[in-house]
């Protein structure tokens, strides 16, 4: 199968790079690009372990081929730190335990971001509905959610001091 | 031998909220799992599967495949001799991990491909043909035991034995007929419990590297990297010396990450082409050739006096074990009534085989089912005695003291605690509105110690690396590295803790039994004190005095005696700056099998709304309480107590394996296999006790798995009570709870029309 050539942007950086028209987005990132932090659970998009945002859309990379990317923007949880700075997400799961293994984490942390973009302020209800594309095997989700709750209540207080 | 016994200490690090020393880069994709990792030169091993439950294998050509431009390797079990000299269980894992002669389950793998890519591994794949001839299946463990069905074992088959029935457990003491003849009140009841997955969310996958001359490696996602390196090593021929096998970041395991699955055909495939191969399972070969739990079938028998007073108690569990023996029927034949105080029992766990993928551990395997029929036959008696629910179990609740139905004498446990905790607790009191019920149901189970092997050494600037070879699945580098911290009485953050790969510490058992905190804290402790010893030796050289007049105090060596008294404290510090003049490197060391892991027992208070209109059942409020032994870090218990009690309600409400007449599973992927999701669940409270495990110096017990024993009954409970029928077969899924209020409403109706 002859290549695609995709020319993109990932966490802001201008990305290129050629796959077979039948691989996805997903082994894209993984594969090609190093960027390990989506993980494949299922490949069928059932657990969120690959969550990525497509031009701000919350979207499984499993789900999305390679060459769609092409004049997209993408961001994974390799682009949610700045610098030395982390997220307050990724600050508070670590704070409130939101991570057992750990292998969910990246997912949850993108489509927790994709939450609080379009709803600083969620209801618990809210944000149990809004992750509920997520899989996570080990926590129970109580501390996920408590430190959703923590990282927008960080986030609004960040904001209104802009 | 090292003093284990519980010191009760006052502890500074131990039982604070530190953080996880793998945290940062678990939250920035950074961490790395079993699929994370790749080697140079590397090849994509896939494996094929058998469409058929059962079946003769008549042949497995392979030439077109190996013929495929690309393919490096092709392998069947004619490449993979039988090395296994008469040990049966080895000769399992070796026919599990590759059928030989017969395919024994829907998934079974029967040959692997080594390719330069995975689509060209996957043409390879269909290139390969094998001719089956199909046999006479059977996936149910009831009718496994009928007389005419298929022998999934031939092997195994004994006379006088319907040909799948391999062994059973029977545990108990005192007459259960004399029991049953004094009772007032018997209550006897079957159940039915589905096949249930771990399922992590992070699949099998490995990277493995084995040359011609017996040495390798492998990169592997596993709960036990020295049973595996020593498994494949047996199945392959090589010296366990040479196989270095290092633990990625695991991905959840629950038990299913205890045995190898296409591990020692990765290294087989890497042998044959000489190259590294990757191997990722994808999830319906998760679901279909991992080891899930087994279902099971029951009779659940309890009589008591009128006062409440239980006399006897008798269980019968099948367990379905899959295509090879297991103890799971045994194991659970010895949990079955460990929480109470009853004269007469019996319980008798049976291994069953079908032909279903081999089972392996789940989370306090085998416990749950029993559990299930247990409490909710418990809360049945209490309905016929007219006693509330938590008074008949407290009333009959095992203590110290207590003859458990497996034979040790209790020691100090925490079931009655527990259950005053729920008594007292005010979820006991809230309101329920209609359609809503509430449940309590009880849980225990063993916990283990085990071979550990951990080595403590400190860097010349005075911080701390401490390898152990247990693997870290929620948490445990965190609790390991405060524990050592406690010791040395040093700050956390000057502990890293490392999980070393099988090259370079002794043998380690796996991490299951929850005994990873328990038995490495332990190597932990006496790891700390053996270079406290070193470190007081050097103190002493330093300051040209006796080392018996040197003590080791918060962290600092102080000089003893009126003669040394004016001498300033050394620290940790300032002694391993030191450390290259005064005699080299300090290092602690210990090896043991951890003996005495506390035992561990939890109470749940569930509340659920059932909608009688569609069957299905909401999780209203949820409280764990167990009892933990001495909680390292309390946030990470909670954590273990949520996710326990999370796959409990999941096991309860939804998640069974289903199998088509074809003896196919129909089920094999997380959108029909349905684990709870956010939406599914409140928040779930907990309560830690602290019942010290008498034989560990913290008084520590394993706290991960208790939990996961009492959601089904509990949830049997709450369902009874908030809309008065009695489930008797788990899940207890929304068409399940329709048929019921179905069938209670026509004989309801009948008996009206009588």
């Amino acid at each position: 199968m002859s290549g695609v050539h995709v020319t993109t942007t990932i966490n802001d950086d201008p990305i290129e790079y050629v796959c077979p028209a039948d691989e996805s987005l997903l082994d894209v990132l993984r594969d090609r690009l190093g960027l390990m932090g989506a993980k494949e659970g299922c490949g069928t998009g059932d657990c969120g372990a690959c969550s990525i945002t497509l031009d701000g859309q919350l979207v499984c990379s499993c789900l999305v081929l390679g060459a769609e990317a092409e004049g997209r923007s993408i961001t994974t949880v390799e682009g949610m730190a700045s610098g030395e700075k982390l997220h307050p997400l990724q600050k508070q799961f670590i704070d409130n335990a939101a991570l057992q293994c750990g292998i969910c984490t990246p997912g949850f942390l993108v489509a927790s971001k994709a939450l609080l973009d379009e709803n600083p302020d969620p209801t618990e209800t809210e944000i149990r509905y809004a992750l509920a594309g997520n899989l996570c095997r080990c926590t129970g989700y109580d501390k996920i959610v408590k430190a959703v709750q923590a990282a927008a209540k960080d986030l609004r207080k960040q904001n209104k001091k802009k | 031998m090292s003093d284990s016994k519980y010191t009760g200490q006052d502890f500074k690090v131990v039982g604070t909220r530190v953080k996880r020393p793998d945290g940062l880069d678990k939250v920035t994709g950074r961490a790395r799992y079993g699929a994370d990792m790749n080697a140079p030169g590397q090849l994509v091993g896939l494996m094929l599967r058998s469409p058929y439950a059962h079946a003769k294998i008549k042949k497995i050509d392979t030439s077109k495949a190996e013929k495929l431009k690309g393919v490096k390797a092709v392998i069947t079990s004619k490449d993979l001799p039988d090395l296994t000299d008469g040990n049966a269980g080895l000769y399992d894992t070796l026919e599990n991990c590759m059928a030989r002669d017969r395919a024994l389950y829907d998934g079974h793998a029967v040959a692997g491909v080594a390719a330069i890519d995975k689509s060209t591994a996957k043409k390879a794949l269909k290139l390969i043909k094998v001719t089956y001839e199909k046999l006479p299946h059977v996936t149910d463990v009831d009718e496994a035991l009928k007389p005419d069905a298929p022998a999934v074992q031939p092997r195994y088959a004994q006379e006088g034995q319907p040909s799948n029935f391999m062994s059973q457990g029977v545990f108990g003491h005192g007459d259960i007929d004399q029991g049953f003849a004094e009772a007032d009140v018997i209550v006897e009841r079957s159940y039915k419990t589905g096949q249930t997955h771990q399922g992590y969310i992070e699949p099998h996958a490995c990277v493995a590297t084995l040359s011609p001359d017996g040495s390798g490696e492998l990169w592997v996602t596993t709960q036990g990297h020295f049973s595996y390196r020593n498994t494949c090593a047996q199945l392959l021929g090589l010296d366990f010396a040479k196989l270095k096998v290092t633990s990625s970041e695991i991905g959840g395991g629950f038990g299913g990450k205890t045995h190898v699955w296409m591990e020692p055909i990765a290294l087989a495939l890497s042998r044959k082409a000489n190259r590294p191969v990757k191997m990722v399972m994808s999830r319906e070969e998760v679901f279909k050739a991992s080891g899930p739990t087994c279902s099971t079938s029951m009779e659940i028998k309890l009589g008591a006096k009128k006062d409440g007073s239980i006399v006897a108690a008798s269980a019968v569990c099948r367990y379905m074990g899959g295509a090879f023996p297991g103890i799971w029927g045994t194991l659970g034949g010895m949990t079955a009534f460990a929480c109470y105080n009853i004269p007469n029992n019996k319980a008798v766990g049976v291994n069953v085989l079908c032909n279903r993928p081999k089972v392996a551990a789940y989370r306090a395997p085998s416990a749950p089912m029993m559990a299930f029929g247990v409490e909710s036959t418990m809360d049945q008696l209490a309905k016929e005695l007219n006693i509330d629910p938590v008074e008949l179990r407290l009333k009959n609740v095992a203590r110290e003291g207590t003859l458990a139905p497996y034979g040790p004498v209790w020691g100090p446990i925490g079931i009655e605690p527990t259950l005053e905790a729920v008594r007292k607790h005010p979820h006991m009191k809230a309101k329920l509105g209609k359609n809503q019920g509430r449940g309590v149901a009880c849980g225990f189970w063993f916990n283990i110690g085990g071979q550990t092997c951990s080595d403590l050494n400190i860097g010349a600037d005075g911080t701390v690396n401490l390898t152990v070879g247990t693997i870290d699945v929620g948490g445990a580098r965190a609790s390991l590295g405060m524990i050592a911290a406690e010791e040395l009485g040093i700050a956390y953050e000057d502990v890293r803790v490392n999980i070393g790969d099988t090259s370079s510490l002794g043998h380690n058992d796996t991490t299951e039994g929850s005994r990873g905190t328990f038995s490495s804290g332990m190597a932990a402790i006496f790891a700390a004190r053996d270079a406290v010893e070193i470190l007081k030796s050097r103190a002493a050289k330093m300051w040209q005095i006796p080392v018996e007049s040197v003590v080791w105090e918060d962290g600092t060596a102080k000089a003893m005696g009126a003669e040394h008294g004016n001498l300033p404290p050394l620290s940790l510090k300032e002694i391993a700056a030191k450390a290259g003049n005064t005699g080299g490197p300090i290092a602690g060391h210990h090896e043991a099998t951890a003996d005495g892991a506390g035992v561990s027992f939890a109470s749940h208070i569930v509340d659920v709304e059932v909608d009688p209109e569609t069957g299905k059942t909401q999780i209203l409020r949820y409280t764990v309480v167990q009892d933990a032994g001495k909680a390292i870090h309390p946030q990470y218990v909670e954590g273990q107590f949520q996710g326990a009690a999370a796959q409990g309600i999941g096991w309860a409400l939804n998640e069974e394996y289903i199998y088509g007449d074809d003896g196919r599973l129909q089920n094999a992927g997380f959108l029909d296999y349905r684990i709870p999701v956010c939406s599914d669940l409140p928040n779930i409270d907990t309560k830690i006790l602290e019942i010290p495990n008498p034989s560990h110096p913290y008084g520590i017990r394993g706290v991960g798995e208790t939990s996961i024993v009492p959601p089904l009954g509990a949830i049997g409970n709450a369902i009874s009570n908030a809309v008065g029928v009695r489930m008797n077969q788990v899940p207890m899924s929304p068409p399940r709870i329709l048929k019921a209020l179905d069938d209670a409403m026509a004989d309801a109706n009948s008996s009206e029309v009588a």
